[in-house]
C-alpha cells in the first residue's frame, strides 16, 4: 500500500471520518432537543441557540485562550435562550413553534452583531484523540483523529437512555410530556418541569454549536451553520424521541453530509451542490417514510404539539 | 386607530346609548389587535432600547437614523418601498397557509426557484416575443415552480402528516442547493465569471419603475396580491372553508369540506406569491438569476406575516415598515458604527415580544361586547 493516495478506498474512509466529524453537533442539538421534546414542548429555535453557542465559545476562547471555558460559556448562554423559550411559552395562547421561529431570527442576529469583530482573530481548537496510530497511512491516521465531544455525546446519550427510564427526573420528565394533567395531578408543575428541560436542551444545542466554531470547521462567521439546528429537530422524530436513535441518526446525516466533500476529493466534481442537499433530502425522505396521517407516531411524547 | 381602544367614552356609551352599540362593538373588535399590536412594538422597542444603551449607543439617535434612512426623504421612502415589495410576497407565502392553521416557513425556497425558473423561461423568448409577454411567461414559470414546491409542503402535510414547518424548511436548503447546481452549471452564462449568473436580460427586457417613482412595477404587483389574497380570504366561499378548516379540522371534514384540497391549493398559491417574488428580483432588480436571490426575504416575511396577524391588508403597511427599517440599516452602520446585524436584532426583538402579547389577546372586557353588559 502507497503512503498517498488510496485510491477509492479514499470514499468509504472519507464519509467515516466526515461522518464522526460533522455528526457531533448533531448528537448534542438532537439529544437537546429530545430533552425538551420529552417534556411535552418543542424547541424549534435550537438553530439560533446554536449559531449563539457558536459565537460565544469561539470569542471565550479567544479572549481566555482556553476552549474548555468557551463551551462552558456557550452552555450557559444556552441554558439562557432555552429559559427564555420556556418562560414564554408557558403563557396561555402563546405557540411555541412559533415562538422558535422568533427565538431562531433573534439568536442568530444577536450572535451576528455581537459576533462581529470576532470574525477575524483565531481561537484555540478543542483537543481531539489520535487513535490512529496504529496504521501507517495517513489518511486513516486523520480519520481516526476524534474529537472528545464526540465521546462526550456518545456518552451522554447512553446516559439519558438510562435515565429516561431509571431515574426520578426521567420519569417526571416523561409524565409531564405524555399528559400536563396527570403530572399536575401528581403535584408536579408542567411549566417549571418544561422551562427546565428547555433550558438544558439549549445549553446542550451550544455545545454542537460551540464544536462547530472550536473544531470542525473550526472558525467563527455567519454561514457557520447549514441548518444543523433544524435537521436536529427532524432528526428527533426520526429517532422516536430516543437519545440512542439519536446518536445513530446523527451517523447516519454526518455520513450524508460528508458524501459530496468525499466524492470531491476523489475528483468527483459534477453535481457538487446536488451533494451538499444530501442531508437535507434524506431528511425529508426519513420524515415522509416514517409519519403517517392517521395515526400519532409512535413513541411521541403525548403533549407535544408538533404531532398532533 | 388606538384612539378608540382608550377612549373612555367607548365604555360610558356602551352601556348606554344603544343606537351607536353595533358601530361600537365593531370598533372596539377591531380595536384589540390594533392596541396590542402598538403596545407589542413599544414594548419590543424599548428592549431594543436597553440592549443599545447596553453596547453603549444611544438608542434616540438609532431611532433617528432609522426614520431617516427609513422615511426621512422621498429618496428613503423610495428605497423602503422598492424593499418591501420582495416582503409582501413572501409575508403572503406565510399568511394565506396560516390562515389554515399551517405555519409554512420556507418562502425563501420558492423565491429562489421562482426566480432560477423566471431566468430561464425568458432566455429562449428574448428579442422575439414583446417584453410584457416575456414577464407574463416568467411570471407563469416561476409561479407554478413556487407553488409546486410549497404545496408539496402542504400535500406531505395532509397526505403523509409531516410536519409542514420543517418539511418547508428542509425544502427551502434544497432549493438553494437546486439554484447553485443551475446556476453555476446547466444555466450559467460563460461571461459571469466572478459571480456565476444565468444570462443577463437586455436592458429594454427589464420591468422598469413606476412613472414618476424610482421603485419598481414588483410594488404593485404585491399590493395587488394582497388585496386578492384578501378578497380570497374574505369572501370568496373558498377562503370562508379554509377558514372554518383552519379553526376547526374535525369541523370542516365533519362538514364534508374537501381539506386536503383546500389546504394544498392554499399552500400553492402561497408558494406562487413567494415565486413571483423571485421572479420579479430577476426581472426588476438582478436582471438575472444568481446567489443573491437567497437574501433573505423569505425569512423576513415570516416576521411581516405574524406581524399583521396573517391578515393580507396588513401585510401591506407592516412589509413597508420593516422595508423601511431594513433600508435604514446601511446608515446605521456608517453614522454610529453598528454592525448590519442590529436591524437582526431589533426585527428578532419585535418579533418575539409580538408572539408573546397573543397571551392578551381577549383578556380586556374593553375590546370585548359581550362583557359589556353590565349588571
Amino acid at each position: 500500500m502507497e503512503d498517498t493516495g488510496i485510491g477509492l478506498w479514499g470514499v468509504p474512509l472519507a464519509i467515516f471520518a466526515g461522518a464522526i466529524r460533522v455528526s457531533t453537533p448533531f448528537i448534542f442539538v438532537s439529544l437537546g432537543e429530545t430533552i425538551t421534546e420529552r417534556s411535552g414542548r418543542i424547541n424549534l429555535g435550537l438553530e439560533g441557540t446554536l449559531v449563539f453557542g457558536a459565537m460565544t465559545a469561539y470569542a471565550v476562547a479567544v479572549m481566555t485562550g482556553s476552549p474548555t471555558l468557551g463551551v462552558l460559556a456557550a452552555m450557559a448562554t444556552g441554558a439562557i435562550f432555552g429559559t427564555i423559550h420556556g418562560w414564554i411559552c408557558k403563557w396561555p395562547k402563546v405557540n411555541d413553534i412559533a415562538i422558535g421561529i422568533a427565538m431562531m431570527q433573534f439568536g442568530l442576529g444577536l450572535a451576528f452583531f455581537l459576533g462581529k469583530s470576532f470574525i477575524q482573530p483565531v481561537a484555540p481548537k478543542l483537543p481531539s484523540i489520535p487513535l490512529g496510530g496504529w496504521s501507517a497511512v495517513p489518511q486513516v491516521q486523520a480519520a481516526l483523529n476524534i474529537n472528545v465531544l464526540f465521546f462526550i455525546g456518545a456518552a451522554l446519550a447512553l446516559f439519558l437512555w438510562w435515565a429516561f427510564r431509571n431515574t426520578r427526573i426521567g420519569l417526571t420528565l416523561r409524565v409531564v410530556g405524555d399528559s400536563t394533567d396527570a403530572a399536575r395531578a401528581m403535584g408536579i408543575s408542567p411549566d417549571r418541569v418544561r422551562l427546565l428541560a428547555t433550558a438544558a436542551g439549549g445549553s446542550l444545542a451550544a455545545i454542537g454549536g460551540a464544536y462547530l466554531s472550536l473544531y470542525y470547521p473550526g472558525s467563527w462567521n455567519e454561514g457557520i451553520s447549514s441548518g444543523q439546528g433544524l435537521m436536529a429537530v427532524a432528526l428527533v422524530i426520526f429517532a422516536r424521541w430516543n437519545p440512542i436513535g439519536c446518536f445513530l441518526a446523527a451517523l447516519l446525516f454526518g455520513g450524508a453530509g460528508a458524501l459530496g466533500p468525499a466524492l470531491q476529493s476523489v475528483g468527483v466534481t459534477q453535481g457538487y451542490y446536488l451533494f451538499y442537499a444530501a442531508p437535507y433530502v434524506l431528511t425529508l425522505i426519513i420524515l415522509i417514510a416514517t409519519s403517517s396521517p392517521t395515526r400519532s407516531l409512535a413513541g411521541a411524547p403525548g403533549a407535544l404539539s408538533l404531532t398532533k | 386607530m388606538t384612539a378608540e381602544a382608550n377612549d373612555p367614552r367607548l365604555s360610558i356609551a356602551a352601556g348606554g346609548n344603544a343606537s351607536f352599540r353595533p358601530l361600537l362593538e365593531w370598533l372596539a373588535r377591531r380595536a384589540e389587535p390594533v392596541a396590542i399590536g402598538l403596545v407589542a412594538i413599544l414594548i419590543g422597542l424599548a428592549l431594543f432600547s436597553l440592549f443599545i444603551l447596553a453596547v453603549g449607543k444611544s438608542p434616540l439617535t438609532l431611532f433617528q437614523l432609522m426614520y431617516t434612512g427609513g422615511f426621512g426623504s422621498w429618496f428613503s421612502i423610495q428605497n423602503s418601498l422598492s424593499r418591501a415589495a420582495p416582503l409582501l410576497l413572501t409575508a403572503l407565502c406565510v399568511a394565506l397557509p396560516a390562515r389554515l392553521g399551517l405555519v409554512i416557513i420556507g418562502a425563501e425556497g420558492a423565491v429562489v426557484l421562482g426566480g432560477v425558473a423566471a431566468a430561464a423561461s425568458a432566455m429562449p423568448f428574448v428579442g422575439i416575443v414583446p417584453p410584457i409577454v416575456l414577464f407574463v411567461f416568467m411570471a407563469i414559470a416561476a409561479m407554478v415552480v413556487g407553488g409546486i414546491w410549497i404545496g408539496f409542503a402542504g400535500f406531505l402535510r395532509h397526505y403523509r402528516g409531516v410536519n409542514e414547518t420543517i418539511s418547508s424548511l428542509l425544502l427551502a436548503y434544497i432549493a438553494i442547493a437546486l439554484m447553485n447546481q443551475f446556476v453555476e452549471g446547466l444555466l450559467r452564462d460563460p461571461a459571469s465569471l466572478n459571480k456565476p449568473s444565468t444570462k443577463p436580460l437586455p436592458k429594454d427586457y427589464m420591468l422598469g419603475q413606476i412613472p414618476g417613482m424610482d421603485v419598481h412595477w414588483g410594488l404593485v404587483i404585491g399590493v395587488i396580491a394582497c388585496i386578492l389574497s384578501w378578497v380570497l380570504i374574505e369572501i370568496t366561499s373558498f377562503g370562508f372553508a379554509a377558514r372554518i378548516a383552519g379553526g376547526n379540522v374535525r369541523a370542516a371534514q365533519i362538514q364534508g369540506l374537501p381539506v386536503g384540497k383546500l389546504i394544498v391549493g392554499f399552500t400553492a398559491i402561497a408558494g406562487g406569491f413567494a415565486g413571483l417574488a423571485g421572479m420579479i428580483e430577476v426581472a426588476a432588480v438582478q436582471g438575472s438569476a444568481n446567489a443573491s436571490l437567497a437574501a433573505g426575504y423569505g425569512y423576513t416575511g415570516i416576521l411581516v406575516a405574524f406581524l399583521a396577524r396573517h391578515n393580507p391588508l396588513a401585510i401591506i403597511p407592516v412589509a413597508i415598515l420593516l422595508g423601511g427599517i431594513s433600508a435604514s440599516g446601511g446608515l446605521i452602520q456608517r453614522r454610529m458604527g453598528l454592525p448590519d446585524a442590529t436591524v437582526l436584532v431589533l426585527q428578532g426583538t419585535l418579533f418575539i415580544v409580538i408572539l408573546f402579547c397573543e397571551t392578551f389577546y381577549g383578556r380586556f372586557k374593553i375590546f370585548n361586547p359581550d362583557l359589556w353588559k353590565r349588571s
